[in-house]
């Protein structure tokens, strides 16, 4: 009888295992939809706060690295950028987007380097 | 009647699975945003413990039509009175070339072995470089550097308008031409009357400027050199083309001017990214 139980439990954990991850997911895409929206209206502090907390929701989310990684370049967060492009592409090496963001933030970000090379 | 019923299940469960297709697909699909960014860069210099900036004068050199140093020193003055957090100093502006001559002249009788009351207007034989009447290249001004490393001259100046970060430097503004192949755009029509745009190398004879501007950052409280940065820019015209040197200065500057307020102050530097749904 206990052992007739237990494919039934397991189904039953990895389907609650699997609502969960869809449950975080959810809440991560709504944390970026919130952001994307405060963002466009020039609120970068809280998109930043939207953003963390999708990637903290769900870390192989790609969008939420890229979107945060442009509201801290935005913020004159570099290295917490640069850090941030590293890992959507990562996670979605091909996509276009990702990459031509990262390479106009790369541009920048080499300037720096080479300003603080010279002092 | 059921057989009726069943088809009409059938196709309203079709119809709700093509919905949901349509929103999964919609829900899944990537929406992007475009956004503009300003992005801050910090100052090249850490400037907090001044609260004002006297721009002093420019060893300038090159052409005659335009006064180099007044034109610099009014231009810079004005970017930094709207750009930067410095108050910025009005005072005459200092006619260092001048003030170099005067220096290697002190300087002359100085290292020569003479009475003591004798003028000396030559630096032969006391090891000091003398420096040119008139600024035509590069070379000329080089002898000028020493007067940026005066550290006593500074400190006095500094002194004298309550210990401000100094800007000063030399600026040549030297006329250019230039003769050879340059790749233009031509346009071309085809049999059919469309329109082409090909590059073609053709020979022009132009002409233009060169600015090379060093810009050197003194602190007033010691005299001594906190940063020095030197830029080099050309423009050339076609040969036909009349343009004032005036306006070719200004040209030249517009490029320049944002690295040398980046020295001072931060930049942001505006541009667009996609945000990513």
């Amino acid at each position: 009888m206990k052992l007739r139980c237990v494919p039934f439990l397991i189904a039953a954990f990895a389907l609650s295992t699997s609502t969960a991850f869809a449950d975080n997911r959810d809440e991560a895409r709504s944390q970026v939809d919130f952001g994307i929206n405060v963002a466009q209206r020039g609120l970068w502090r809280e998109a930043i706060y939207r953003w963390e907390k999708a990637v903290e929701l769900d870390p192989k989310y790609a969008a939420a690295y890229n979107d945060l990684a442009i509201a801290y370049e935005h913020e004159g967060q570099l290295e917490k950028a640069r850090k941030a492009y590293d890992k959507a592409l990562e996670l979605d090496p091909n996509n276009s987007q990702i990459r031509q963001n990262y390479d106009l933030f790369k541009e920048i970000n080499d300037r720096v380097a080479q300003q603080k090379d010279k002092r | 009647m059921t057989g009726w019923l069943s088809r009409r299940t059938n196709a309203r469960l079709a119809l709700g699975g093509i919905a949901l297709v349509c929103a999964t697909t919609v829900g899944c699909g990537t929406a992007l945003y475009e956004v503009p960014v300003e992005t801050p860069i910090p100052a090249k210099l850490d400037v907090s413990a001044f609260q004002r900036v006297l721009v002093a004068g420019f060893v300038a050199g090159g052409a005659d039509d335009i006064d180099t140093n007044q034109e610099t020193v009014r231009l810079l003055r004005s970017q930094l009175r709207s750009k930067s957090e410095l108050r910025v100093i009005d005072a005459d502006v200092m006619q260092l070339v001048d003030v170099a001559q005067e220096q290697n002249k002190a300087a002359v009788n100085d290292a020569s072995p003479g009475d003591g009351l004798t003028i000396r207007t030559s630096t032969e034989g006391t090891g000091v470089t003398a420096l040119p009447q008139k600024i035509k290249d590069e070379k000329d001004l080089e002898p000028y550097d020493r007067l940026f490393a005066n550290t006593a001259y500074w400190k006095r100046i500094g002194e004298e308008y309550q210990n401000p970060l100094i800007v000063t430097g030399s600026v040549l503004f030297t006329p250019r031409s230039s003769s050879g192949l340059v790749t233009r755009e031509t346009e071309v029509y085809d049999g059919l009357g469309r329109r082409r745009v090909i590059p073609q190398r053709v020979y022009m004879e132009r002409k233009g400027f060169m600015l090379r501007p060093k810009f050197v950052f003194i602190d007033g409280r010691t005299g001594a050199t906190i940063y020095s940065e030197t830029r080099r820019e050309e423009v050339l015209y076609n040969a036909q083309q009349e343009t004032p040197a005036l306006s070719s200065y200004f040209e030249l500057m517009d490029r320049i001017v944002p690295d040398f307020l980046g020295a001072l102050s931060t930049q942001k530097i505006k541009g667009t990214r996609v945000l990513i749904k």
